[in-house]
């Protein structure tokens, strides 16, 4: 099914995890995985990567959607939104890994279909090793609110910081963690 | 890592998001480059004798209504370019139309005059100035401009930067005309559009480098 046959419901959705409903936001990144995840193996097929890279890239590109969320107008489509930001991973991603494939033609796809291949395998993004790369206070914050899922309230008793610092804290580290995912730092060992 | 995983963690204690922010951050960007660029003109030529002065009220007029103009068709164009997607060529179109007007009536003024007139009018007082401190005082909004761009998601960095370096370019002209703003209109033509145009394309250098994210 196109995508755009989705937009009413992918922007309701949307709509709803900007005003902080987390299932609502766990719902449209899983949709949107089926789309994006097809888009990008079709993309890469044609250089000759693989699945696992598709993911890489799938799973970069979500985080761009989660960290750049406020940059979405509430009262424009949200597909094209969407599209901007999975193209320009894709383009960066391309840029990166440039050399091998140069000349990639990347304008003439602007159609996110979600055919059958919406398998997910593991990408080599490895949060973990992500992680150690964060400034412990900032760390810690993101272990506790993002990971074991405690309150903003519990994780800011227990670390003995405010709750705005907890706050401040998490939504930092989640734009270092956007930023060093760009630069292939989080990568597991190939 | 799945990427299921990886959605549950996104997921996990959203933070509503306020509307606004964007808007709020090109404010910020504009009022402290922009005072920021005043101090610097301030403390090196001191404050305007006569700020309004009659001589050259009408220059004045001119050289702000230019350089102002650019600065609001560029700043509503990078509010449009800090979202990821098409931002639209309306203000391009106005840039484009500002740049148009102000050659075309420096080339009229020059018509109009006797041509021994010409060289005083395009060399006049301080057009070396223009050159020096237009791209000086553009770097402070330059550099908030582009922390606010950092702060949304540009997908077209290069054309992003060149008209961040077009608006504080202008910013920097338009700081400078308040100084003191040349002697014709061919001079403002020249001497503001020029090193406006320079600015752009050092923008256009740099964006890639700084707004990459």
């Amino acid at each position: 099914m196109d995508i755009r046959s989705d937009e009413p419901k992918l922007r309701a959705l949307m709509l709803a995890g900007l005003d902080g409903d987390a299932a609502a936001h766990k719902t449209l990144l899983n949709k949107l995985s089926i789309h994006l995840r097809a888009y990008f193996k079709r993309q890469l097929a044609r250089i000759g990567k693989g699945p696992t890279d598709a993911e890489d890239l799938l799973q970069e590109t979500l985080i761009a959607l989660h960290t750049r969320r406020h940059t979405y107008d509430r009262s424009q489509l949200l597909t094209p939104w969407v599209y901007a930001i999975a193209r320009y991973r894709l383009v960066d991603y391309l840029r990166r890994a440039k050399g091998a494939f140069e000349h990639v033609p990347v304008e003439e796809a602007p159609d996110l279909f979600a055919d059958d291949d919406a398998t997910a395998v593991d990408s080599r993004l490895d949060l973990h090793k992500l992680m150690a790369r964060l400034a412990p206070k900032t760390r810690r914050a993101i272990e506790m609110v993002k990971l074991d899922g405690l309150s903003v309230s519990e994780a800011a008793a227990r670390s003995g910081m405010s709750e705005s610092a907890v706050k401040v804290s998490v939504h930092r580290g989640l734009r270092a963690l956007s930023l060093l995912v760009g630069t292939g730092a989080a990568h597991e060992d190939r | 890592m799945k990427t299921d995983e990886l959605i549950n963690v996104l997921g996990t204690n959203l933070d509503p998001v306020e509307g606004g922010q964007l808007r709020n951050t090109f404010v910020i960007a504009l009022a402290v480059g922009g005072i920021a660029a005043l101090c610097l003109m301030l403390a090196i030529f001191g404050a305007p004798a006569d700020v309004l002065g009659e001589e050259y009220f009408g220059l004045k007029i001119v050289a702000m209504a230019f350089t102002l103009g650019l600065v609001a068709a560029g700043t509503s164009f990078l509010v449009r370019a800090a979202r990821p997607g098409e931002p639209g060529r309306t203000p391009l179109i106005v840039l484009a139309l500002l740049f148009f007007a102000m050659l075309s009536a420096g080339i009229v003024a020059l018509i109009l005059s006797r041509p021994t007139a010409w060289g005083g009018m395009i060399f006049g007082p301080q057009w070396a100035a223009c050159l020096v401190c237009i791209p000086l005082f553009a770097i402070a909004p330059f550099a908030s401009l582009i922390w606010a761009l950092r702060k949304g998601a540009p997908t077209n960095l290069a054309r992003t930067g060149a008209i961040i370096g077009l608006v504080a370019g202008a910013l920097g002209a338009a700081v400078f005309a308040f100084h003191h703003p040349g002697g014709s209109i061919p001079f403002i033509a020249l001497w503001y559009g020029g090193p406006i145009v320079l600015c752009a394309l050092a923008g256009a250098i740099l964006g890639p480098r700084l707004l990459r994210w």
